[in-house]
């Protein structure tokens, strides 16, 4: 009888969740072309082509640059968002309200169009020292979001405890703030490196050359070379690497609050001096990551007059990138659903992998993405080459763990307590879902949605890559006419990206607020 | 002599006064406790000890140094004294060997030191390379009072350390606690709201209720002679009863008791504690005094409820250990009081 009954509910949790686990299995294996695209490439091609192709002066020169850059940028960037976070967070700084929205507004404006503000303010710009500058104002926020949510949620307990072992506040913040720091800084940092290693207007604006400014041109020139694809090998045994060097890093250890009850919240340290001395900081950052890219799209619209406003251009590349962003955004979600599901109401180890594999996937650059898809698809899917279906897969493939932390969070709000109460009053686990869970979960796709969305919006380098021919999208439209240095023509498609990120930044700002219980 | 002084103490948060007009002196070697309801200002008065947080008014001085006035201060690094937080506030990033040497010098008897603080606190030394959330709660707070006294402080605070426990484990925490306080001959101050724990660990029990001083005194003082009826109740089981008072003896609705009278005479109310009345079945209806109302069985402290008689009617209700008395509800009982009673200044209740 006993054995009878659990036969029964084996077979049936089983079936509830085996076709869901189907699902997010064929969302990863199209979410690892790239991934398996390049690797596939680099067995084929052979050692002896292979070889030479990477260890030449070029791939040398392209490596010590991109290496530069990641070794200058990041430690920049850690440093000012960790001066930033703590001034904001744990001190008297005057309106530190303010200064905390400004450090995450440069998120708004979209990379190569920081890159396009300093181009145009100082035409000589080039150059790695161009690269470092420009990165660190478009990217520290990745760092400043974290680790002031991090400060915020830190228990103030434990200051207090190490003051009382004797230690002065730099010891204290060396021995016990930055410890509890160190996983919102390897994420953050990690995030930034990626940012750098994928980046292509930015640096193509300025003129340095990365590898994927170099996979670009390579795509341009001939195609779909195997100097292109060997170039992206190493980009993306670089992006592993970083992957593996952050795991490294961060450890297993969690950082949880030892101990019951709500912690206090914590004391503002008094700066005393003169407090405008600790506002120079603050405010430069200010100037430079948002003062300038006002002052030249400001200038550039003022200059251009009403001449720059070609409305029925500027429509057509609105309504196209609103539909790109509409189909990119619904078609992510929903890749992104079987797997919310799983890893809210099945978690295991099996479903932990395939998750992981979505995080990887979207790890890889744009540039690596656009060229897989490009090859797999005149190899083996030429009907799909160039067509809407093949830009939105990059963007699912690249925007997926948007909408999947998104869904996960609301999915956590609809416990199975609920479906088993629509099951009791005899709804069916299909009528249950549509009804109950994702009912609940609604918030939080619409969330995923956005946010994809705005990726797409600010997409450039897989977008120009891989559209449908004719379509002409802001930032492509953006893209072409500051290549024909016409700058005042493209400012109004730049203030078009920022005025559409500004949610994108309201929300993300919110959020850090809301994980830190504000 | 006296190590802690703190005078006229004061602190106000936004419009609230936290803390105001605190007095109180703590001798060397001494267990203090301080002991009041949730939100009496029990932890602003610790955390100004400590250092945590600059008082408003009056000063602190330990040692014949002044930690804190009006026009100095000295921060919380520079004290000297130890803290036991009430979660423990072990670093989550570092080892409980970590932990308990957090404070001291790299010294080479570093290592011996952390070993001597995990014997004393009672620890098991392959606890010294986990984590502190691989620890028990009772466990964290052991680790937390080892690294306090790793340190060898001057004086010892500790708040609430075993709020978080739960029962069993907070009577042999608060037992090994004690043993190593006593081992290590430190001045210690604890914060609780706990009067059984108040009356049991320390020298000197300072109560307070809404920032302000309610009485200090030893346990005994506070248990048996409290100045007010509320200090009374806030201690223990309090019976209250008006007494007429004469020649050191108060005549009540329980009969006649001795008084500590200090040659008063006059009406006054009286208080006694409810083990200080003895409960016996009566031989017969004539000689008892007193009904059974209601029983309520709870092991060791089972409590018998009665009703006084007054002239054959059921008057003031008494709640008392049952003592191992058997008695159903309606059967008659006497009732008579032991020991002295203690008398109330003025008229109050």
């Amino acid at each position: 009888m006993t054995k009878l009954s659990r036969t029964v509910s084996f077979s049936r949790r089983r079936s509830r969740t085996f076709p869901v686990t189907i699902a997010a299995l064929i969302v990863a294996a199209f979410a690892l072309i790239p991934l398996g695209f390049v690797l596939w490439a680099s067995l084929t091609t052979g050692w002896s082509i292979a070889g030479p192709m990477i260890f030449r002066p070029r791939v040398a020169e392209l490596l010590v640059n991109t290496l530069l850059l990641v070794l200058l940028t990041v430690p920049i960037c850690v440093g000012l968002a960790a001066a930033l976070a703590w001034l904001t967070e744990r001190t008297d700084l005057p309106f530190a309200r303010l200064w905390s929205w400004l450090a995450v507004a440069p998120l708004a404006v979209p990379a190569f169009v920081h890159s396009y503000a300093w181009v145009s303010l100082w035409p000589g710009i080039h150059g790695l020292g161009a690269g470092v500058l420009v990165s660190v104002l478009a990217y520290f926020p990745f760092i400043y979001l974290p680790v002031a949510a991090t400060l915020r949620r830190l228990d103030p307990a434990l200051e207090d405890q190490a003051a009382s072992l004797g230690l002065n506040l730099p010891q204290t913040l060396r021995r016990v703030v930055l410890p509890q720091l160190r996983l919102a800084l390897c994420g953050g940092a990690l995030l930034v490196s990626l940012h750098l290693l994928a980046e292509y207007g930015l640096f193509a604006m300025i003129r340095f050359d990365t590898f994927t400014t170099a996979i670009f041109e390579q795509f341009q020139s001939t195609y779909n070379g195997a100097a292109a694809q060997m170039l992206a090998l190493v980009l993306v045994l670089s992006c592993l690497g970083l992957l593996g060097l952050e795991a490294m890093l961060r450890g297993n250890s969690r950082y949880a609050r030892v101990g019951a009850g709500a912690p206090r919240s914590a004391v503002r340290h008094r700066l005393g001096r003169p407090a405008a001395l600790w506002l120079i900081l603050p405010l430069a950052t200010a100037v430079l990551s948002l003062g300038v890219p006002c002052l030249t799209l400001g200038r550039w619209l003022l200059a251009g007059g009403a001449e720059i406003w070609r409305l029925d251009q500027i429509g057509h590349a609105l309504w196209q990138t609103l539909l790109l962003c509409l189909i990119g955004g619904v078609t992510t979600v929903l890749a992104a659903l079987p797997m919310a599901w799983l890893s809210v109401r099945a978690p295991s180890p099996r479903h932990r992998l395939i998750e992981a594999s979505y995080y990887l996937a979207a790890a890889m650059p744009g540039v690596v993405v656009a060229l897989a898809l490009v090859t797999v698809t005149v190899r083996v899917a030429l009907p799909f080459y160039q067509t809407t279906a093949t830009i939105t897969l990059a963007y699912v493939i690249l925007f997926l763990p948007r909408a999947l932390i998104a869904l996960r969070a609301s999915l956590a709000q609809a416990p199975v307590e609920l479906d088993q109460a629509a099951a009791s009053l005899g709804q069916s686990p299909f009528t249950t879902f549509r009804r109950v869970t994702l009912r609940l979960a609604a918030p939080g796709a619409a969330a995923g949605m956005a946010l994809t969305a705005l990726g797409i919006m600010n997409e450039l380098t897989a977008t120009q890559m891989l559209a449908p021919l004719g379509t002409r999208t802001l930032t492509m439209a953006f893209w072409s006419l500051t290549g024909e240095i016409d700058y005042a023509a493209a400012a109004p498609y730049a203030l078009l990206m920022v005025l559409f990120s500004l949610p994108m930044t309201v929300l993300l700002h919110r959020q850090s607020r809301r994980s830190a219980g504000q | 002599m006296n190590f802690l002084t703190v005078t006229d103490l004061g602190k106000t948060y936004g419009r609230t006064a936290a803390l105001a007009g605190i007095n109180m002196v703590v001798r060397q070697g001494s267990r203090t406790t301080i002991l009041g309801p949730s939100g009496s200002g029990k932890t602003t008065l610790l955390r100004l000890i400590a250092g945590f947080a600059a008082p408003d008014t009056g000063s602190i001085t330990l040692d014949g140094k002044v930690l804190a006035n009006a026009r100095s201060f000295v921060p919380a690094h520079l004290r000297g004294i130890g803290v036991v937080m009430q979660d423990g506030a072990l670093f989550p990033h570092l080892t409980i060997a970590e932990n308990i040497g957090f404070g001291l010098k790299a010294a080479p008897d570093r290592q011996a030191r952390v070993q001597e603080m995990l014997d004393l606190v009672g620890l098991d030394p392959v606890m010294l390379t986990r984590k502190p959330d691989q620890l028990s709660g009772g466990q964290q707070q052991r680790v937390a009072l080892a690294r306090a006294l790793a340190m060898k402080p001057r004086l010892l605070l500790l708040d609430e350390p075993f709020s978080a426990l739960d029962t069993g484990l907070r009577t042999a925490t608060r037992n090994a606690v004690a043993a190593a306080l006593d081992a290590a001959g430190v001045t210690a101050i604890l914060v609780t709201h706990d009067q059984g724990e108040a009356l049991s660990f320390s020298d000197q029990v300072v109560l307070l209720e809404q920032g302000r001083l309610m009485q200090s005194g030893t346990p005994q003082d506070l248990y048996f002679r409290p100045k007010t009826a509320r200090v009374a109740h806030f201690l223990g089981e309090a019976i209250i009863l008006p007494a007429t008072i004469a020649n050191g003896q108060a005549r009540c609705s329980l009969g006649l008791i001795s008084v500590e009278a200090d040659g008063f005479a006059g009406q006054a109310d009286i208080l006694l504690r409810p083990e200080q009345i003895r409960l016996m079945e009566a031989d017969s209806t004539d000689a008892s005094n007193a009904v059974v109302e209601a029983t309520n069985f709870a092991g060791a402290a089972t409590t018998i409820t009665i009703g006084l008689l007054t002239s054959g009617d059921v008057g003031q209700i008494l709640t008392l250990p049952a003592n191992g008395a058997d008695l159903k509800v309606g059967s008659r009982v006497s009732v008579a009081p032991t020991g002295a009673a203690h008398r109330f200044e003025g008229f109050s209740t």
